[in-house]
């Protein structure tokens, strides 16, 4: 099988193929490379922030401090935080975005190449020095940045470790990053379609990522305004953030969660665009309301930039503001609704076959309505005084991040897998995979609601006796779905690496439709030269 | 003389009301009720918010669980082909939109009542820091010069939190050796662990309390479940709150610190004790003559000279309560963020920069001098000046209250 691929390339393809070596992935230019190196790289860090999160909950699975000082916990939840949101959920759309979207255009490669080898090189750079910090804090060196991710002025400011302008550096590089990546998916899309390829044809993945990097662009250089206000504020003498010299601390809420917000959806919208992918192709029956989903896509990310201040409704807002602010974040359980709506609408009176990608995207729904509910909840003002900064809150973001985001990324990967390499993934060491996540993640992250309800606060190293039994089974939960992601591990290498697995046809699924499932399996090194005529 | 089947099934039931009872609070599913009306309304509105979650949850997911099983291929089942409704696409769109007005208007109602904090009874400042509270108490009923003003403190002792369970390496840093016990014999957790302190911020029953809340250093939140109230402490800014403990309620109510605030964010709980009205004023009167007693005291203890074993006996107690947290009951710190202490410039050099740095703060260090007495800094300054082998280059050993008050 693995001569045949090889061959694939030179037989159909006059162009040369791809470098020797490290220089291949060094100077990278093919989206097929840089996609591969991206999801390879958010697959590592996913392992890297389990790996923290596996230290934080066997800290937090008995009362009392038997492992790690506090000091060092905070640095573990702060890590944590960062390399999920920033290393492992972004960077996996982006790499999904890179190899799919110009396979869904029928476009040969990403408008900008060039910028697109610069937009991941950043991020092991970036990443790197996170990872150092936390590294030498475990050796008892310095301290890694210790609070928490959201960063709040005066503690990461006047009160951060010397680490800290390492973080500030960090991000701008992760922003970099980001912004280059959305500007790349921008061009693309605007420029390199199909002829034929209007944009109401677009698969809802290039549609949902579209708007996504509309999004990246508005608020990631919003990010890179509120870090290098800390950083003046802790090296040049400004006092944004401080109001002993007329500065304010809620300013700089004010500001992240401008950027927050929205970066929220920028981790939730292209996991609707596969899940819509997925379900259809599994129901065999086209998706239900395609245009609505355009639209309800265009609205929550419309909305997602009025709601910012429901993260902040116990600083002391205006009772107008928390009244605005509550109304905006309930309005947008209408479009979250219409989205859920619509998938049930189209598994209705379908053909359905639980294929693991199907499986993954069923459970998506489900958690990630389940996280959508207690958003909802959250978004009641009055009801969030006791909610907010619990683990209720933990649970919420959890569900719609793990079971939500993370999973659309798994059922992506199993989906599109056997497109990129030619070979059909293990069925039930997969099916083992997926059974395990699911009662693992709920075991893990459901009893949260329980112990935020019973009013434990997040972020605390230790808690009070009530909590502790719940706590345990939460960290046996937290084990159980950490080793669970080793079984992924061990199915790519053997599909990626050691070459084994079924031949799979070019059409792959059965009711799979797109561009990309007329192309060969495994996808040749360069594709659609020529571009396809879509009618 | 009952028969033993039936013997065992009364033990049984006994053993088993005990039990429940005990799961009850360690089994917790559901937020607490509280014991104010604004508690009570807002337990309510959650129950609402949640019930109305999991009756959309069982259509949603009723329409999506039977379709999984009737739908399916291996069935036999032929896909339908339809898409695209308009009318089932206003229905739902509309519908949540609907259901959200009905979430919204007792939302806005409880809100609005929440955020009145006019016609209080009592007056009491807040204040968070790294990481205590401060409770000054600053009018009650149009009376505004009660000078009451103290620091409320965990007091769980360090021995029942850390229990290491290995000696050597980083886990955790510094003190690890010395509270490592091989046999694994630790003290075992008091009733309250963690929701203690030493001096609980006191209110009356039947009376609207409002607090004022704001912070020295990073932003804390000062939450008491049993209230429904949350507001964060921010450091050059003034927050509202306020609570009315019904009448027929006196206890103690604990809570949290909500806001991440630094290392020991985990280990500032609030506790709160309403007393009747009467008792809240007797209370009221001999906190506030004990605590012109105190200031009197230390007001003489100034002019007074004290013995290197007495300072020392004072500053073991004194620092171990309020030093050991960062730098260690054994001096060593937690480098680079808490320093050491032994042998440390800072302690055995000069002795003014000593005095300086515990009265004024440094770095992330807060300022003693307004917390302490100067016979309790100066007892601190002799114990960590003499304590864990340091011997003094400038062969101060001994400070006197009178040094640190000038």
């Amino acid at each position: 099988m693995s001569e045949h691929a090889l061959d694939h390339h030179h037989d159909d393809h006059a162009h040369h193929g791809p470098a020797k070596g490290i220089k291949r992935w060094l100077f990278a230019t093919n989206h097929k490379d840089i996609g591969a190196m991206y999801l390879w790289f958010s697959f590592i860090m996913f392992l890297t922030g389990g790996a923290l999160a596996m230290l934080i909950r066997a800290e937090l699975m008995y009362p009392g401090l038997q492992l790690v000082d506090p000091n060092f916990f905070n640095q573990l939840t702060t890590t944590h935080g960062l390399i999920m949101v920033f290393g492992a959920v972004m960077p996996a759309f982006v790499g999904l975005a890179n190899y799919m979207i110009p396979l869904m255009l029928g476009a040969p490669d990403m408008a900008l190449p060039r910028l697109n080898n610069w937009s991941f090189w950043l991020l092991p750079a970036a990443f790197s020095m996170l990872i150092i910090a936390i590294i030498k804090s475990f050796l008892g060196i310095a301290d890694a940045p210790n609070f928490g991710w959201t960063f709040y002025a005066p503690l990461s400011t006047k009160f951060g470790p010397a680490s800290t302008d390492f973080f500030i550096f960090s991000v701008h590089m992760m922003g970099i990053s980001s912004i280059m990546g959305a500007v790349n998916v921008i061009v693309t899309i605007f420029n390199l379609r199909a002829p034929g390829m209007t944009l109401m044809k677009m698969p809802l993945f290039v549609w949902t990522w579209l708007i996504t990097a509309f999004l990246l662009i508005a608020v990631m250089p919003v990010l890179a305004g509120v870090v290098t206000m800390m950083l003046t504020d802790r090296h040049f003498g400004t006092s944004f953030f401080d109001a002993a010299g007329g500065g304010d601390p809620v300013l700089f809420q004010h500001v992240f969660w401008f950027f927050g917000h929205p970066e929220v959806y920028i981790m939730i919208l292209p996991a609707f665009g596969i899940v819509s992918a997925i379900i259809p192709t599994f129901a065999r029956k086209p998706l239900f309301g395609y245009a609505s989903m355009v639209y309800a896509t265009a609205s929550i990310a419309f909305l997602s930039f009025v709601v910012w201040a429901h993260h902040m409704f116990t600083v002391g807002l205006p009772l107008a503001g928390n009244l605005f602010y509550m109304y905006m974040t309930m309005l947008i359980a209408v479009p979250t609704g219409v989205k859920v709506f619509n998938w049930v609408a189209t598994m209705w009176r379908g053909a359905m076959t639980f294929e693991v990608p199907m499986l993954f995207s069923i459970a998506f729904v489900i958690l990630f309505t389940i996280g959508g509910f207690s958003g909802l909840m959250l978004a009641i003002t009055p009801v969030d005084q006791q909610y907010h900064d619990t683990y209720f809150v933990v649970a919420h973001f959890h569900y719609v991040l793990v079971s939500g985001a993370i999973f659309s990324i798994i059922a992506g990967v199993y989906y599109w897998l056997p497109k990129w390499t030619g070979r059909m993934y293990n069925e039930f060491w997969a099916k083992f995979h997926f059974w395990n996540s699911l009662l693992s993640v709920n075991l893990l992250f459901f009893p949260m609601h329980f112990v935020g309800l019973a009013g434990m606060p997040r972020r605390y190293s230790d808690y009070a006796l009530q909590f502790a039994d719940f706590n345990w089974w939460i960290s046996i939960g937290g084990f159980w779905f950490g080793v669970s992601q080793l079984i992924l591990l061990g199915i790519l290498i053997q599909v990626c690496f050691r070459k084994k697995g079924a031949p799979v046809s070019d059409q792959v699924w059965e009711g799979a439709e797109g561009l990309e499932w007329t192309l060969p399996s495994p996808a040749p090194y360069h594709t659609f030269s020529t571009p396809p005529i879509v009618k | 003389m009952q028969s033993l089947p039936k013997r065992c099934l009364w033990a049984g039931l006994g053993l088993l009301a005990v039990t429940s009872q005990t799961a009850l609070a360690a089994w917790q599913l559901d937020m607490t009720p509280g014991v104010t009306d604004i508690s009570q309304e807002v337990f309510a509105l959650h129950r609402t918010m949640l019930w109305w979650c999991v009756a959309i949850g069982v259509v949603v997911f009723g329409a999506m669980f039977y379709s999984m099983i009737k739908h399916r291929k291996s069935k036999g089942q032929q896909a339908a082909h339809f898409h695209e409704s308009t009318t089932v696409e206003i229905v739902w769109t509309v519908a949540p939109f609907l259901i959200l007005i009905l979430m919204a208007v007792p939302a806005t109602k409880l809100l609005i009542k929440m955020s009145d904090t006019s016609d209080s009874a009592l007056t009491v400042k807040i204040t968070g820091s790294q990481w205590k509270w401060h409770y000054e108490y600053l009018d009650y009923q149009g009376n505004t010069d009660i000078s009451l003003a103290y620091f409320s403190v965990l007091s769980t002792p360090r021995d029942q939190i850390e229990r290491p369970a290995r000696a050597s390496g980083l886990f955790p840093k510094g003190a690890a050796q010395d509270r490592y016990r091989e046999d694994g014999n630790y003290p075992e957790a008091g009733e309250h662990y963690n929701m203690e302190v030493d001096k609980p911020l006191v209110i009356p029953t039947g009376r609207k309390v409002r607090f004022l809340i704001t912070s020295d250093d990073v932003i804390h939140a000062w939450w008491v479940p049993d209230f429904a109230i949350k507001k964060d402490a921010i450091p050059g800014f003034i927050n509202e709150l306020w609570v009315n403990v019904p009448a027929d309620k006196p206890g103690i109510y604990r809570g949290f610190c909500a806001e991440l605030c630094g290392k020991d964010h985990a280990f500032m709980p609030v506790v709160v004790e309403a007393k009747t009205e009467a008792e809240f004023e007797q209370w009221l009167a001999d906190a506030q003559e004990q605590q012109k007693q105190e200031e009197l005291a230390a007001a003489s203890s100034i002019d007074k000279t004290f013995s290197k074993d007495e300072l020392m006996a004072e500053g073991e107690k004194a620092y171990l309560a309020r030093c050991s947290a960062c730098h260690q009951p054994n001096g060593q710190g937690l480098p680079p963020t808490f320093p050491s202490l032994v042998g440390s410039p800072f302690t055995v050099g000069d002795v003014a920069n000593h005095i300086d740095i515990v009265k004024k703060g440094k770095n992330a260090m807060p300022g003693f001098a307004a917390v302490l007495t100067p016979k309790e800094m100066a007892a601190i300054i002799t114990y960590e000046r003499n304590a864990w082998g340091n011997v003094p280059a400038d062969g101060v050993d001994v400070v006197q209250p009178r040094d640190v008050a000038n």
